[in-house]
């Protein structure tokens, strides 16, 4: 779908990007990675022509973009960047249509538009559309940012550091959404980030660069097994058993059948129930699902009261979400002590849960040899 | 989102008022001749005040526009690609034009434009400038290179970037400029009236030549009631090009 041959930008002395040649295809994710100042930006930039390569030839399906109008080139090219750069004066819902419109679409297309998009990127459109920007939290602005580039339905999306200026929980939730919207949409992304964890999450493939130049383009798992060279092995990182884990996803590996209590039985009357023989932990649920603490049995058996046993949770700092990585399930537990940790969906309702066994299981089940060069260390607690 | 509606109803209030004061050519009269009791005559034999208000608006709406017009765009020009050379250039010329004294400029123009109308507004006009376009300088470049940089990367042309984005960012700064233009030259124009244009500061001028005090007030009196009149009118105008807000 892109195709970048020999791609070379000279700024005065400094090779910015030196002879590039990548090829992305139609509906995956490519994420550029590198030191700052590699030229991940500026390959990035040339795809869309905001910047003009001092030589070679970069193809955009099949054509050469230096054929096409720049303005017509980007308005296929969805662009969503790090400081987002929404319009201060235009709603959200006006800031979304703005290739629409310069499309020249009718209201009513756009209007529909506006809240599907809203929606697809989890802000209620009754309650966003006609928000300013200034009203909108760092995550909020990043989510329409990123409506605003799929607004006319581009076949790429090009994303420079998209959640760079979000905390660190608000961007892993938006990567979430980011895989679900992707897993749905199946765009070709050229996605920028100089965060190995966000690269390996997101990516089909890595592109690593150093210098302006191609250090390895390949599947993040290749990556982590096999770098090609040194310094794709440092930048990766010492714990890559570890970042492999970001690979897998909670919902793949979750154990199903667990067993759960009304949250609203006494705990007096649990004691005598006969659940607690085969399992230690019993969850506690509401009337609608949702996880609402959790009863152990042990500390039944430890003589304790079934008071003293039964734990009050809130589900959205006690459990982890079904489309979070492994990575994550296991950092929470790590955090919290636990040997295993629930997992909700959105509303909090319990899924199922992620013991450290099957964490183990998935850290061995990648190439061995990688778990066994790195895997003892900060992996297992 | 809510409008603030009791701004623009005062000023538009006080301009009613102002309006009818200087319509009421009896009051004048009465209070001239009141603080002056002394003098033979007190009231501008001439024209009334509302004649004369109407003579300063002319002067200044002209000249003034003219000023838009020009500084506006000159403004644009020097922000684009094509006109960036000349940014230093054309802030020093209207930097030294601000310089000079309006008299002077004036007395500069009368050879060239003769006596009368046309020299007061192109002095008046030139002299306006600097607010105008060192404001829509100022506006155009505090834009966000971040919104920028998104409006061009999403497919916009120069034009419509200017026009949908840049303008009503920049708008109100530019509002700014022309407000402080506006009141600068219902100040200046009374001295255009050396010049033969008219407005308030005739009765000023003959006021000083026949030393008539009652004159002069006459004269200064209105103009400043007018400044502060326009002031009032053109803030509604700038707050209403403000970027909305909850
Ligand atoms: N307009 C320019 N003029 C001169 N040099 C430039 C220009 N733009 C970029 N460079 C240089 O080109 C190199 C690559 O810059 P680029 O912005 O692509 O890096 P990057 O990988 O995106 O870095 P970061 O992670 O910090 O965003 C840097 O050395 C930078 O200094
Ligand atoms: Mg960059």
């Amino acid at each position: 779908m892109i195709r970048l041959e020999n791609v070379t930008k000279r700024y005065g002395e400094t090779l910015a990007v030196d002879s590039l040649t990548l090829d992305i295809p139609a509906g995956e994710v490519c994420v550029l990675i590198g030191p700052s100042g590699c030229g991940k930006t500026t390959t990035l930039r040339m795809m869309n022509r905001l910047i003009e390569p001092t030589s070679g030839h970069i193809f955009v399906d099949e054509a050469d973009v230096e054929t096409l109008r720049p303005e017509q080139l980007r308005r296929g090219l969805g662009y969503a960047i790090q400081s987002v750069g929404l319009f201060p004066h235009l709603t959200v819902g006006e800031n979304i249509v703005t290739v629409p419109k310069l499309l020249k679409w009718d209201k009513e297309r756009m209007a529909a538009r506006v809240e599907e998009l809203l929606t697809l990127v989890g802000l209620a459109p009754s309650e966003y559309e006609g928000k300013y920007p200034r009203q909108l939290s760092g995550g909020e602005a990043q989510r329409v940012g990123v409506a605003r580039a799929l607004a006319a339905d581009p076949p790429v999306l090009l994303m420079d550091e998209p959640f760079g200026a979000v905390d660190p929980l608000t961007r892993q939730r938006l990567q979430a959404e980011f895989v679900r919207i992707q897993r749905d949409l199946r765009k070709t992304v050229v996605f920028v980030t100089h965060d190995v964890d966000e690269a390996i999450r997101l990516a089909d493939r890595i592109a690593l660069m150093r210098g302006g130049r191609l250090q390895q383009y390949a599947t993040p798992e290749e990556i982590l097994d096999h770098p090609a060279n040194k310094f794709v092995h440092d930048f990766m990182g010492a714990d890559r058993a570890l970042k492999r884990l970001g690979r897998v996803k909670v919902s793949d590996v979750m154990r199903t059948d667990v067993p759960t209590v009304d949250s609203s039985t006494r705990a007096a009357d649990l004691r005598s129930r006969a659940s607690c023989a085969e399992e230690r932990f019993l969850y506690l649920v509401d009337g609608s699902g949702r996880l609402a603490g959790w009863f152990d049995c042990a500390d039944l058996a430890d003589g304790g009261g079934p008071e003293s046993a039964m734990t009050s949770v809130d589900w959205r700092e006690s459990a982890v979400a079904s489309d979070a990585s492994l990575k994550e399930a296991l950092s929470r537990m790590l955090e919290f002590g636990f040997r295993s940790i629930a997992v909700v969906d959105g509303e909090g309702r319990l899924l199922g849960d992620v013991a450290l066994p099957t964490i183990e299981a998935a850290l061995g089940a990648g190439d061995t040899h990688v778990a066994a060069a790195d895997g003892q260390g900060g992996a297992r607690p | 989102m809510k409008r603030r509606w009791t701004g623009p109803l005062l000023a538009a209030a006080a301009a009613g008022a102002f309006a009818y004061v200087v319509s009421r050519q009896d009051w004048w009269a009465a209070a001239l001749a009141g603080l002056f009791p002394s003098l033979p005559q007190t009231v501008f034999p001439t024209a009334t005040v509302g004649e004369l208000v109407i003579q300063h608006l002319e002067v200044v709406g002209i000249s003034s526009a003219l000023t838009i017009a020009i500084g506006v765009p000159l403004g644009i020009w020097v922000t684009r690609a094509s006109g960036k050379d000349f940014r230093e250039i054309v802030a020093a010329g209207v930097d030294f034009g601000q310089t000079f004294p309006p008299i002077a400029v004036l007395a500069l123009m009368m050879p060239l434009l003769g006596f009368g109308f046309a020299p007061a507004i192109v002095a008046l006009s030139l002299y306006g400038l600097f607010p105008v376009v060192s404001n829509t300088v100022a506006g155009l470049d505090a834009v966000p290179a971040s919104v920028l940089d998104a409006a061009r990367g999403m497919g916009m042309g120069r034009w419509r970037m200017l026009r949908a984005v840049e303008i009503p960012l920049a708008s109100r700064v530019m509002m700014g400029g022309v407000r402080t233009s506006v009141i600068v030259n219902i100040g200046t124009a009374t001295v255009a009236a050396a010049t033969g244009a008219g407005g308030l500061g005739s009765p000023i001028f003959s006021g000083i030549n026949l030393q008539n005090g009652a004159f002069v007030l006459e004269g200064a009196v209105a103009a400043a009631l007018l400044a502060v009149i326009a002031d009032a009118v053109l803030a509604q105008v700038e707050e209403a090009l403000a970027p909305a807000r909850a």
